[in-house]
């Protein structure tokens, strides 16, 4: 009935997830209960849970990155705890099978669950608007794919205190990752995971290509999409040529260890080099899935905060473009130590280091959109100079392990986890925070507060380079990464110091948790009532703060690059149509929620081997996607007399 | 408020530079002992110097524009529809590209020549030794002197070595960090590797590759010794009363660390090999002992 389910499951007997599982469920029971007692269950239902709003969407999953951002944070600091203190005769407070859990939990949490949804929620928020859209091009597939990656980081969740996780790394390297070697259901929380949010990843990477080359507004050609357009735009191919492979690599791992076969095992003609390959070549666009877009945002900031046109356009497209096609060509860097002949290594060091160009480009395009604007060091500008200079160190490291022979040094040491974080945080994580202070006014229609952020920042910044600079040092005393414990009692005093740095950083996350309260409670004094509150450039700023459902009572004309700051020049910018008309918009729909929902039972059903419910929810979805396809009243429209009063309620409060 | 922080800034920072001159000699990637990891060592110091002619500029530029265009230093020139010069356009992709072209010369040459599969010359003959990485320990098996050692690896300095690597579990990474390259080593394949010591002494060798619940205890002692303490050593490890067989073997194979090095005067011949080709059986009379077939290197 419960297939490999007991009660026994339950890591009763272990105080640490035993703690993080009553802690989670009594935040949960109190937002639930909260939510009863105000009785919010209709609007959250009919305003979120069923909405197919892009803009709404975008919130949901930007909720969801910094849940799991201080789930996967609290990993961290763990980490660096245990590390900090399991010197010689202390094992620390986390034995092997739980430290194992935690640095492969982290992982994947940080780069699946918590910069994807980052990444796509901020796609959703401003994609559309920033290309005149009133939607996406498929607003319930849309739905479908946020509750997939619900679905999928409610299993990473569940796992803390039914089962366990994966003790494989997040790589979830074969054999370690087989049957043989890993017979408990951890491999399997991880697989079924990132199966359901990769489906979710890849329908977005579809949904969001076809939005930007089919939905733009009259006159925006793609020479004029703003640069964050054109970063998703690059990262939706990456996503659409890069999870195929993941999905496979995951579907033959899975035949592996539920059906008994030898495509990845050592054995009977298995071949563990192989795994290895497919996870890189979904691994190292995956970087780049995430940084672009991130980068998309450094250009709209840039420009923004300095009052002045982006510098060298085309050179950031065409470099962006650039690194696009190189990043499928150099995934063989992740095992150069594999034995690989030099003539390959080659090949795949000096592509490597030809991306280093491109990026180079960008770094120089930013700055010299600087150079000669006047510039406001407003909070997100600041999350920009700080990725600046901390990004250039990441680089330099980067492009000193394309070089076979000093990875076959450095390779697997804590110089490279130094390096990808260097790399992930400034490039990855600093976007989206400066993405999310610049659009949050746009999304939710109040300020964010400056000092809070500043602080936020500041304590990020520093520690940053309190917990991995002493690991760069430790690459270079050859500590390997991934250790529970050590006895070499020299890098002691730098894994005391990194885990400082980690402090510091709870101390940024602290101050970022506080400046969403205190702007929630100042958001009178904050209101965005111009719906253009840094002055921008793009045409998301035309629209009000939050946009109306349809974003655009009159869908604008594009004449320029920089769209709506040539309106604010020309004086087109808030003109009043001649009359409005009637706008039709997706209905809302409990169907997507519904998919989300089953996928969660199905993927649940898998790991623990309960077939009966794997087989009914699977079915459901099936049923579910019949349903909707039947469903011809999926749309409604808005009269042009509520745009019109919608409108003129805007204008009368502007 | 900023001035605050760039002072907390620097006093952390402080005791980070003096615990890093203090610590010069644990940088051990700075201090090796043998020609790879000293090659090594030299392209990494060279890499790192070509590349700051990019990073430095880059950092300084970062902090001086934002500030000198500052938008309360209202007699800095401001050019709003500024925004291409191609002599910038130019400078900004050549120069990386410059640097990339000759960081790439370097590494074309270096690859080649500090490729582990090639033997180093010298005029000492090479000492072979088969190792095979177990869960989670290492077996050192001397085949010329007919010995096998668990955890330890004692061997003469200024002899070049020249490794054939297997495993008998999961993907391990051979490593000596003070000699230079690591290598996988993979169940049902063979990697090669090749290192040398220059100067005798004691040196931690590990495995870099994660591997399960026993990975931080797969460490070994890597002794480098004069070639008169190593033969008679080997003298020693023959007085030992255990013996390598296959079934000692599977003994061995069980999980489980080892603290204390394990001696054996003697091994099963062919037990490498063994090791290596059990998991195919196709292959098993395919190949001759000690061709098996790498699919990543052929052979």
């Amino acid at each position: 009935m419960f297939g490999k389910l007991t009660l026994s499951a339950i890591p009763y007997h272990d105080p640490i997830p035993m703690g993080a599982v009553y802690g989670s469920l009594l935040l949960g029971m109190t937002i639930l209960s909260l939510i009863t007692y105000f009785k919010k269950w209709p609007y959250l239902w009919k305003e979120w849970l069923t909405s197919v709003d892009h803009k709404k969407i975008g919130i949901m999953y930007i909720i969801l990155a910094m849940v799991m951002l201080l789930r996967g944070f609290s990993d961290a600091i763990m980490m660096r705890a245990q590390q900090a203190i399991a010197l010689g005769s202390s094992q620390g407070f986390l034995p092997p099978d739980h430290f194992n859990q935690v640095f492969s939990v982290h992982g994947m949490i940080m780069i699946l669950f918590m910069a994807m949804p980052f990444l796509s929620g901020l796609m959703n928020i401003v994609v559309p608007q920033q290309i005149g859209a009133r939607d996406v091009a498929f607003p319930f597939l849309n739905a479908v794919s946020l509750w997939l990656s619900v679905a999928g980081a409610l299993l990473v969740m569940v796992s803390l205190g039914v089962g366990e996780f994966s003790r494989a790394g997040w790589s979830g390297y074969t054999p370690l990752s087989e049957q043989a070697f890993s017979p408990d259901t951890g491999v399997d929380y991880w697989i079924w995971s990132l199966q359901i949010s990769g489906v979710g990843s890849l329908l977005t990477g579809i949904n969001f290509l076809v939005t930007i080359l089919k939905m733009r507004a009259p006159g925006m050609t793609l020479m004029r999409m703003p640069l964050f357009t054109w970063t998703a735009a690059f990262t939706t191919v990456l996503i659409i040529f890069a999870f195929p492979v993941l999905t496979v690599a995951l579907s033959l791992l899975t035949l592996d260890r539920y059906c008994g076969m030898h495509f990845f095992t050592n054995d009977l003609g298995g071949n563990t080099m192989m795994y290895i390959n497919l996870f890189w070549t979904w691994g190292h666009p995956e970087v780049y899935i995430v940084i672009l877009p991130a980068f998309g945002i450094f250009s709209e900031v840039v420009a923004t905060f300095s009052r002045k046109k982006l510098f060298g356009y085309g050179s950031l497209v065409y470099a962006t473009a650039a690194i696009m096609f190189l990043s499928f060509s150099v995934w063989v860097h992740h095992f150069f130590t594999m034995g690989t002949s030099a003539n390959v290594n080659i090949f795949f060091g000096i592509s490597t280091m030809l991306i280093a160009i491109p990026t180079g480009v960008k770094i120089f395009n930013w700055l010299f959109t600087m150079y000669r604007g006047r510039v406001r060091v407003a909070t997100p500008l600041l999350w920009t100079l700080g990725f600046l200079s901390t990004f250039a160190v990441g680089g330099l490291t980067g492009v000193l392990l394309s070089m076979p022979p000093a990875d076959y040094v450095l390779h697997n040491s804590l110089f490279l986890i130094a390096h990808f974080h260097n790399m992930l945080v400034p490039g990855v994580l600093f976007g989206f925070m400066a993405g999310y202070a610049y659009w949050f006014p746009k999304a939710i229609g109040f300020r964010l507060n400056a000092t809070w952020g500043k602080l936020s920042f500041w304590f990020w910044l520093t520690g940053f380079y309190l917990a991995f600079i002493p690991l760069y040092i430790l690459g270079f005393m050859g500590m390997p990464r991934r250790m529970q414990h050590f006895d070499n009692p020299a890098w002691h005093p730098y894994l005391i110091i990194a885990a400082l740095g980690t402090f510091f950083i709870l101390c940024g996350i602290g101050c970022m948790l506080l400046q969403l309260l205190v702007s929630i409670r100042d958001r009178h004094a904050t209101r965005d009532v111009t719906g253009d509150p840094w002055d921008g450039r793009t045409l998301e700023w035309l629209t009000s703060s939050p946009p109306a459902a349809y974003n655009f009572a009159v869908i604008p004309t594009v004449q320029d690059r920089d769209a709506f700051w040539d309106m604010k020049e020309t004086g087109t910018a808030y003109r009043k149509p001649d009359r409005y008309v009637d706008i039709a918009m997706p209905r809302n729909t409990v169907y997507g929620l519904a998919i989300g929902g089953l996928a969660f039972l199905f993927g649940f059903a898998m790991i623990w081997y309960i077939w009966w419910l794997a087989l009914v929810s699977f079915l459901g979805v099936i049923a579910v996607v019949l349903a909707r396809t039947a469903d011809d009243d999926t749309q409604e429209v808005i009269p042009a007399a509520e745009v019109e009063r919608i409108e003129a309620l805007r204008r009368g409060g502007a | 408020m900023k001035r605050k922080f760039s002072f907390l800034l620097v006093m952390l920072a402080f005791p980070c530079v003096v615990l890093l001159l203090q610590g010069c000699s644990d940088l051990i990637l700075f201090n090796p002992k043998g020609p790879i990891g000293d090659s090594e060592k030299s392209i990494i110091i060279v890499a790192f110097l070509l590349m700051l002619v990019v990073v430095i500029p880059v950092i300084i530029m970062t902090l001086w524009i934002p500030f000198k265009y500052r938008a309360s230093n209202i007699k800095a020139r401001y050019d709003p529809e500024w925004s291409y010069s191609n002599k910038i356009e130019l400078t900004m992709w050549l120069i990386p590209f410059a640097i990339v072209l000759i960081l790439s010369t370097i590494l074309w040459r270096e690859t080649h020549r500090l490729d582990p599969y090639l033997p180093i010359a010298s005029e000492a003959n090479p000492l072979n030794v088969e190792v095979v990485s177990l869960d989670w320990k290492w077996l050192f098996i001397y085949p010329e002197q007919n010995v096998a050692v668990v955890n330890q690896f004692v061997f003469p300095v200024k002899t070049p070595l020249s490794f054939k690597i297997t495993s008998d579990t999961v993907m391990t990474s051979f490593y000596i960090p003070q000699l230079g390259s690591q290598i996988y080593a993979m169940a049902g394949m063979q990697t090669r590797l090749h290192l040398m010591a220059d100067e005798q002494g004691e040196y931690t060798g590990q495995n870099q590759q994660f591997s399960g619940a026993g990975f931080p205890k797969m460490t070994f002692n890597a002794k480098a010794t004069s070639q008169g303490e190593f033969d008679s050593w080997v003298q020693h490890v023959k007085q030992s009363p255990n013996t390598l067989d296959f079934a000692r073997l599977e003994e061995l194979r069980k999980p489980g660390t080892s603290d204390a090095a394990i001696y054996f005067s003697s091994i099963t011949p062919g037990l490498f090999e063994h090791i290596v080709t059990k998991y195919d059986p196709m292959a098993r009379n395919v190949h001759g002992p000690g061709e098996t077939a790498h699919p990543a290197h052929g052979k």
